[in-house]
């Protein structure tokens, strides 16, 4: 019992972030009709939005001290965060500490802009294209993308931690009754929950109790007789591809104290979560967020060690395994709807 | 007027023989009065540097491209010499190889065994390269090992720690410096009895590849000798990313012990998920629950962050060694480019040294006459002691460092400490438990 507790805790937070991709996705898809596959690259970019607010954090000037030595046996040159002498050292290192929660604010900006500009500047060009197409440059823009993270960045992970009051871990088997140390799961993994389903109530919140996402939703189900209303759909979509941008580049800074961020992160992410959107059926927003929690957990059980003793693999293939059964007994996915790319 | 009679098997089988002829690569069937493939015949020797400058291992890569870079600058005889200044042969002069200045190409790996070879075979081919080295992974090194076997050049591995590379995949015309599997094992375990005691429970989480095996079964073996007991070895896919669900049942396993049979992005993302379930606070079978690292790179270190400190692992190579050549390679690596050197940097450099040295005591660069000066050579001066290049697989003996990631580190070079200095001795094998067959030199054209 314990242990299937265990992997399904596992399960809700890998599912978190393949459900806050593949949220996006079956957005812009909804939406615009792209398929988007430079999404991924969006999550990794917001994962860099971290790094890139903690190295902001800690830029130095740099105070030598004769009592050490380099490597080279001159004095070290020890760096000081300017933050230190704004604040004071103590206020200071409570700051870069929370940089990762701190990158929320700066990044909900930058994706936007990076989703409104990637729209505008070239997906917008492609509406008309065969799906194969917009494959073909989502695709090539996710690998530019990712070479210029590298060119800026290196390619080696780069850890960013979580805030010190979220290191360790809570023991539920202790709190439910069970032995001790049977049921630990990570504090900032439930937070990393947590925040998913902020975020996805907040994305259904905004689109079924406002205006703005009440005239989305009538487009995303006749898009000719809103425009016909008079009504600039094409700027609301634009909007929509920018939220989208944001909810993945969030997912992407909340992760980056579970994986230290690599510019490989989004293509790790991307076909896995493109499986979850077709699972959940095109254009679904709810199917997005049921299959991402619900292929997190398969794939969290097929990886234990009892399972992977039976089936030596089957945590390589379970998803996809799955994606076939559902595909077959369920053409659209599970809560997919008619006419969503059946033409 | 003569006739000829065109049947239509005569014509297929003609075409097939001349088809096959164009196939075939022309290494494999230039002939030419050359004794060897890409003799050099002008003022310059060209060398091949295949390192890996794309993909995931790209940072390690640049290093190895700086270190091969920087004893290029020394055998031409600029910069301060480097570690010719302290390797105890002498047979380099700073005048090139044999007189001939010495230039390079490069290729990118990208951590792909075909890759790999397309990019060696390209500067064979078309760029004459004499010698190629470089990498950092074992699949491309044995792929590209034995691809120059078959082209009649000289291998100089660059980071390889699979046991195969010197083992059951050996090939005449390979020489590896950097230790392997075995030597990890052998030099990890007393360590770990005297630090952690003999009566432990180790879970291994396991690469799903070659390296991955060969160092699980090392560190296993070793292990279990000192009385460990092993509860359990579970493969990971070489593409997880998220190890949560491997790491989360390894306390009801009873384990007190994780061994992470990992390296690269796998080792930083399992180690990071590791110290985040709280494995190193808990307390199992009344002992502080540990987590081993049998292969440590400082890179990956650096990727790992602060979940490295007090962890054990073993590493070719430290910048912080305190012998004359380790304290000259840095000083001249860290003077031209401002950082220490990596250990992949370190084993690159030695690499391109010895290559060199080997052809001026051979007088040749006839691969045969450079594999035997290689063969059974000892040397001191480079940074490991006393090391011997045994002639029976081509593998370096030298002493292995067991290292810890250091809790109170200076800079973000400053990660790990060095434990004990292991000796030969102690990690030295029998060249026959691997297999393989070195087989006989090909000196190519």
């Amino acid at each position: 019992m314990d242990a299937i507790i265990l992997q399904i805790l596992n399960g809700l937070d890998k599912g978190s972030a393949y459900a806050l991709i593949a949220l996006g996705l079956t957005l812009i898809f909804g939406t615009l009709g792209v398929v988007n596959f430079a999404h991924g690259a969006l999550f990794m970019i917001g994962a860099f939005c971290a790094v890139t607010l903690s190295r902001l954090l800690q830029i130095s000037h740099t105070v030598i001290d004769e009592t050490q030595k380099d490597f080279l046996g001159n004095p070290l040159q020890v760096e000081v965060p300017y933050i230190y002498d704004i604040f004071g050292q103590a206020t200071g290192d409570v700051i870069i500490d929370w940089a990762v929660p701190i990158s929320i604010l700066f990044a909900i900006p930058v994706m936007v802009l990076i989703g409104v500009a990637m729209e505008r500047g070239l997906i917008k060009h492609f509406y008309s294209r065969p799906h194969a197409d917009q494959i073909l440059v989502t695709f090539g823009l996710a690998i530019v993308l990712q070479e210029i993270i590298k060119y800026y960045y290196g390619a080696n992970p780069i850890p960013t931690p979580a805030p010190d009051a979220f290191k360790g871990s809570f023991d539920f088997g202790a709190a439910l009754g069970f032995d001790p140390n049977t049921i630990i799961y990570p504090y900032w993994r439930l937070v990393y929950f947590a925040f998913a389903a902020i975020i996805i109530g907040g994305v259904f919140a905004f689109l079924q109790f406002t205006t703005f996402g009440m005239v989305v939703r009538a487009g995303m189900a006749d898009r000719e007789t809103v425009q016909l209303l008079g009504i600039n759909i094409d700027k609301r979509f634009t909007l929509m591809f920018g939220l989208a941008a944001a909810v993945a580049g969030l997912a992407g800074v909340m992760y980056t104290p579970i994986n230290s961020p690599n510019y490989h992160m989004g293509m790790d992410f991307l076909v896995l979560s493109f499986v979850v959107v077709v699972v959940g059926g095109m254009g679904s927003l709810p199917g997005a967020v049921l299959a991402g929690f619900l292929l997190g957990i398969l794939e969290s059980f097929a990886s234990m060690r009892e399972v992977l003793e039976f089936l030596p693999g089957i945590n390589q293939i379970i998803i996809y395994l799955v994606a076939i059964i559902i595909l077959l007994t369920r053409p659209r996915g599970l809560m997919g709807r008619k006419g969503v790319m059946e033409d | 007027m003569s006739k000829m009679n065109l049947t239509r098997r005569g014509v297929l089988k003609t075409g097939a023989i001349a088809g096959a002829g164009v196939a075939a690569p022309t290494i494999f069937t230039a002939q030419s009065a050359a004794a060897f493939t890409n003799e050099p015949t002008g003022s310059s020797v060209t060398l091949g540097f295949n390192v890996p400058q794309s993909g995931p291992y790209a940072d390690e890569g640049a290093d190895e491209l700086r270190a091969y870079e920087l004893a290029v600058e020394h055998l031409n005889g600029g910069g301060d010499g480097g570690l010719m200044n302290t390797f105890s042969s002498k047979a380099l002069q700073g005048n090139g190889i044999l007189g001939k200045k010495v230039e390079y190409v490069t290729g990118d790996t990208q951590t792909k065994s075909d890759a790999a070879r397309a990019s060696a075979r390209s500067m064979i081919e078309k760029d004459g390269a004499v010698m190629i080295t470089g990498g950092s992974s074992s699949g491309v090194a044995v792929a590209v090992q034995a691809l120059c076997q078959e082209a009649g050049v000289i291998f100089m591995a660059g980071l390889t720690h699979s046991n195969d590379t010197t083992g059951k995949d050996k090939k005449a015309n390979g020489f590896r410096h950097f230790f392997n599997s075995y030597m990890s094992g052998a030099a990890l375990a007393p360590i770990l009895a005297n630090n952690y005691g003999t009566d432990r429970r180790a879970y291994h989480l396991t690469a799903d590849y070659n390296w991955g095996y060969t160092t699980e079964e090392a560190v296993r073996t070793s292990t279990e000798a000192m009385g460990w007991e092993t509860v359990a070895a579970v493969k990971t896919p070489l593409t997880q990313t998220d190890f949560s669900s491997y790491i989360a049942p390894v306390l009801q396993s009873g384990a007190d012990v994780l061994v992470l049979n990992h390296y690269g992005g796998n080792m930083v993302n399992s180690l990071t998920n590791a110290v985040q379930f709280g494995l190193r606070d808990k307390l199992v079978n009344d002992k502080n629950f540990e987590i081993v690292v049998p292969l440590y790179s400082r890179l990956m270190a650096k990727g790992a962050g602060a979940n490295v400190k007090g962890i054990f692992g073993s590493t070719n190579w430290h910048w912080s060694l305190q012998d004359e050549g380790s304290k000259q390679f840095v000083q001249s690596f860290g003077t031209k480019y401002g950082f220490p050197p990596s250990q992949a940097a370190h084993t690159c450099y030695v690499q391109a040294l010895l290559y060199a040295d080997a052809v001026e005591r051979a007088g040749s660069f006839n691969p045969c006459a450079v594999g035997e000066a290689l063969s059974d050579f000892e040397f001191d001066g480079m940074g490991n002691g006393p090391t011997l290049y045994r002639g029976e697989d081509h593998q370096c003996f030298k002493d292995v460092l067991v290292v810890k990631g250091k809790e109170n580190p200076t800079s973000e070079f400053d990660l790990l400490e060095i434990v004990e200095v292991t000796p030969t001795s102690q990690v030295t094998y029998d060249a026959s438990i691997f297999g393989g067959e070195l087989g006989a030199c090909n000196p190519g054209a």
